[in-house]
């Protein structure tokens, strides 16, 4: 549709920037005539809220006595609950000798002697940080969420790659289920389990799932149909293709499932904190609402090294030869110290000795003191100037506009970008917010996303360009790059809050750190993968660097370049939300706050869906970009 | 292999077996008390003392799970709860006690009257109070600021980048009992509630507005070692009578004086043993209170460190608590 607007407008032989310049003025000026009219101001005492509240005090009132509880939710509860408990026993019992020992022996198992090193170093670092027992409960907690998302998702995904109906039936649900931030799934299973260490397991099973069904139809859909052909007319049944053919071809591309599936896991795991689920989540928690960085940053690196840990055990898996076999000095080597550390369990004590641990939390706030009065001015004047500069007057420029011209907006940029069904999509999540009664912290979180995004984007491409022209910039920068991505997405508040405190800037600011290695990424990709020849050309024509990045190489890429806007759409809003519990304010807070008072649940339930509308809506802006031919392009043909 | 495992394992068969359906009441799954952690073996039982975020709190709850651990011999847990939730915790098994309960009279009919899930264990021997604050150089400096009815004639001095162009009001953590929302609309001030999200972020910016003479308004607490360090001035709101609380949207006084007292799970009540008897015994002044968390916040000590200093020091107080 929207490529007919363009080809009636050149066919008037007017420039390709007038109609949008056009609908852009008109724009302006209703919002003029209209500003202050038709806005839709927050009201902590919505219907839509109360009715949400109400609903969850029958919830509590009626749980030990209506029978979806009492025969379906709670009993799924008690299992996960006795699962989690399982876990949790097993791990305290074996101690930390039998744990260290244990890991050491998995890890040899999967990716020989270097890898069983850094499990060994990895799990002595919980002693060492003085964080053994939130480390394993931790490790428990992500045990029982791994496990049964795999349970669940390895055969939905085997079905979802053998069937293309599943296939199509399911993606979507995972689309969504992706862009979800990952606040929103708290407050629906505080509703439906209560909170705890089982509620906690199973939002994080939830969140976690969708790459172990993701990667698995695609390792199934990708094995050789010649194998399975071969399997099939030799007179395998059915089930034998499967065991035999199918899941071995599969393997090193599932265990890339476990490996994202894990991932997942632990980046939830901390949030869970906020039902109540145990672990090192209360560590950190406790250190944001202290405003202690010395609590968190240990509680943080035992996160990030249990990342590190799982993440090489598992991508040791990925990258193993499919047709080695175990050879039997592996498995002498890796029966070494799981026997040894088992038989040391009656031995050492249980619980890591207080004397080998460093306490560092005194230093680490000396040192975040230090910091606070000494770039006190710097920081200051970036977060006020930032804050005076973009955010105040975007905020109030959307709080003000009458929603309709901001959802006439909406659909106009939306389908410019991404085609009238994405835009229709995106204008009914803006319309959905609307009628919940969110309206107004949903403009502010959006006026927070659109600032970072901004910020991200700047950097990320400046980082990427100059990757893609320096290779050993991009040398030095990978490995960071890589090591950005594996960390979970709240660690980035530690560094963010010891420089700025509780302010919108400062989930800005984390936001940003978080989005930015993924849109490097893309935009070095991107302009990678433009064409030799045409750089040649360029190059050759007497184009000056400068020219050929600005008229070659940025045009060309402009795919990958808008797929990293989409993504670092995505990931700020996940950012920003989580920004509710240092500061952000708007929809993040009030799914904080929903789960700290409880006359606010309704107002918190509700911002959690919001968010997962203003995620798809974002999304969908957002989205078509990357798949629509350049305007140039069309131009051509 | 562990007990709590196999009380799950076997509630979970008993519950099956007998399709009665399951239930949530802490008795099964992963919270029950009475068993501890395999780590345990010869403790008298765990108690699970939630935490509250603000160091008044954790100074009564680490002075109690001093004195249980090392006179009568439990373990004690201190899982970060916040106020609310912890309430929810007695009904779940996850909380055992809350040591420090700010009022909550909707909470104490919901889950003590109606739910029978809890009980009180009597006053914590802390009266505590909520209240608006200034830095003290404020209070000179402007006349009459103390006063709400002004507060309008002074609020552009209390803009920030983040309240924009309205008064700030600085709130602390978001699970805190909190009116500010109401009184900012019912007396219909030009304030905006802005959250600092945690006691700390108070702390500091009230010893920041006194030292450095910035104007600052702040949502603060009785008891608490900061008035002892900073000249702080309460801003008087409209008096506090009886009731005038009763319906949250329409409050337009200031906070009640609150007895401060200790909440348990009805199981702790009926099967905490010597443990309960401690917890329903504990009573003290504000002046303990606020030793302790003054050691914990300036001091350097943990938790464990300011609760131990306290006990040897007070021998006397600790003793009357301890059941025969």
């Amino acid at each position: 549709m929207s490529s007919t607007a363009v080809s009636a407008a050149a066919g008037l032989r007017l420039p390709r920037w007038a109609v949008p310049a056009g609908a852009a003025v008109v724009i302006a000026a209703a919002y003029v005539v209209f500003r202050g009219t038709a806005t839709l101001p927050h009201d902590d005492e919505a219907p839509q809220f109360l009715a949400v509240t109400e609903l969850r005090e029958w919830i509590d009132d009626h749980r030990n006595d209506n029978p979806l509880f009492l025969y379906f939710l709670n009993y799924i509860r008690l299992f996960v609950g006795a699962l989690y408990t399982f876990f949790q026993g097993v791990l305290h019992a074996l101690g930390w000798p039998g744990i260290t020992g244990v890991m050491g022996a998995l890890a040899w198992l999967a990716g020989g002697r270097r890898i069983a090193l850094v499990a060994v170093a990895g799990v002595s670092t919980f002693g060492v940080l003085g964080l053994w027992e939130s480390s394993v409960d931790t490790l428990a907690l992500v045990g029982v969420a791994v496990l049964l998302s795999l349970a669940i998702g390895i055969p939905v995904g085997v079905w979802a790659g053998l069937s293309a109906r599943v296939r199509r039936a399911v993606t979507p649900v995972l689309d969504v289920m992706q862009i979800m931030p990952t606040f929103a799934y708290l407050a629906p299973l505080a509703l439906f389990f209560h909170i705890g260490a089982p509620a906690g397991a199973i939002a994080t099973m939830i969140y976690a799932i969708p790459p172990a069904i993701r990667i698995t139809a695609l390792a199934v859909s990708e094995v050789s149909p010649t194998a399975v052909e071969a399997s099939v007319s030799l007179g395998a049944t059915r089930r034998q293709t499967l065991v035999k053919v199918y899941l071995p071809l599969a393997r090193s591309t599932m265990a890339l499932a476990v490996n994202q599936t894990i991932m997942m896991a632990l980046s939830m795991v901390v949030i869970a904190n906020l039902i109540s689920a145990p672990g090192l989540g209360g560590d950190i928690i406790r250190g944001l609402s202290r405003a202690q960085v010395g609590i968190m940053l240990p509680a943080g690196v035992a996160v990030v090294v249990m990342a590190v840990v799982l993440d090489r055990m598992t991508m040791a898996l990925v990258d193993r030869d499919p047709h080695a076999r175990l050879r039997r000095l592996d498995l002498v080597a890796a029966g070494v110290p799981a026997a040894a550390g088992v038989a040391l369990i009656p031995v050492l004590p249980q619980v890591w000795p207080e004397s080998l641990t460093i306490d560092m939390v005194a230093e680490v706030n000396a040192a975040v003191a230090w910091a606070e009065t000494n770039w006190y001015a710097v920081t200051t004047f970036v977060k006020d100037a930032t804050s005076y500069a973009l955010l105040n007057p975007l905020e109030s420029l959307l709080t003000s506009a009458p929603w309709w011209l901001v959802a006439l907006t909406v659909l106009l940029v939306a389908w410019r970008v991404s085609g009238l069904r994405r835009a229709l999509t995106a204008l009914a999540c803006l319309l959905a917010i609307a009628l919940l009664g969110v309206w107004e912290h949903t403009m502010q979180t959006m006026t927070t996303v659109a600032v970072a995004v901004l910020v991200a984007l700047v950097i990320g491409l400046a980082l990427g360009v100059a990757a893609a022209r320096s290779p050993r910039f991009s040398a030095v920068q990978r490995p960071l790059l890589d090591a950005a991505q594996t960390m979970p997405a709240f660690v980035y508040l530690l560094p963010a809050l010891a420089l700025f405190g509780t302010t919108r800037f400062t989930a800005i600011f984390a936001s940003v750190v978080y989005a930015v290695p993924p849109v490097v990424r893309l935009v070095e990709d991107g302009i990678r993968a433009v064409p030799a020849p045409v750089v040649e050309a360029a190059v050759s024509a007497g184009s000056t660097p400068g020219q050929l990045l600005w008229k070659v190489q940025l045009p060309m890429a402009r795919p990958a370049i808008l797929l990293a806007a989409n993504q670092g759409i995505v990931m700020t809003l996940a950012m920003v939300v989580i920004g509710g519990l240092v500061g952000a304010g708007a929809l993040g807070y009030d799914v904080v706050s929903g789960f700290s008072q409880r006359t606010d649940f309704g107002m918190g339930f509700v911002a959690g869906v919001a968010t997962v509308l203003l995620g798809v809506m974002l999304d969908r802006i957002t989205q078509g970009a990357d798949r629509r031919p350049s305007p140039r392009k069309r131009k051509v043909t | 292999m562990n007990i709590r495992l196999l009380a799950g394992l076997v509630a979970l068969g008993l519950a099956v077996a007998g399709c009665g359906g399951a239930t949530v009441d802490g008795t099964a799954g992963s919270s029950a008390p009475a068993g501890g952690s395999s780590a345990s073996a010869g403790s008298a039982g765990t108690v699970k003392i939630a935490i509250n975020p603000w160091v008044g709190y954790e100074a009564s709850a680490n002075v109690v799970a001093y004195l249980l651990e090392n006179e009568l011999g439990y373990d004690v847990e201190l899982p970060e709860i916040k106020e609310q939730l912890a309430w929810e915790g007695f009904e779940t098994g996850d909380v055992d006690v809350i040591i420090e309960n700010w009022g909550h009279p909707d909470l104490k009919k919901q889950f003590i009257e109606d739910k029978k899930v809890a009980v009180e264990a009597g006053s914590t021997g802390n009266k505590g109070v909520i209240g608006w604050y200034i830095p003290k150089w404020m209070a000179d400096e402007y006349p009459g600021i103390t006063d709400y009815r002004n507060l309008n004639k002074y609020a552009e001095l209390f803009r920030t980048s983040e309240s924009g162009d309205q008064g700030q009001l600085l709130f602390g953590d978001p699970s805190y009992v909190s009116n500010e929302d109401a009184l900012i609309r019912n007396l219909k001030l030009d304030y905006k509630v802005v959250v600092g999200g945690s006691e700390a972020a108070l702390i500091k910016s009230a010893q920041q507005a006194q030292e450095q003479r910035q104007p600052l308004l702040f949502y603060f607490w009785d008891p608490h070692w900061l008035f002892s360090k900073t000249e702080l001035v309460r801003v008087n709101l409209p008096p506090y009578t009886e009731g005038c609380d009763a319906d949250p949207k329409k409050v337009a006084c200031d906070y009640p004086e609150m007895d401060l007292d200790k909440i348990v799970s009805k199981r702790f009540a009926d099967t905490g043993g010597k443990a309960y008897e401690l917890v329903k015994n504990f009573s003290w002044t504000n002046e303990h209170q606020n030793a302790v968390a003054d050691d914990m916040t300036n001091g350097g000590m943990t938790g464990e460190e300011a609760a131990k200093k306290w006990v040897e020091a007070n021998p006397t107080v600790w003793q009357a608590w301890i059941p025969k």
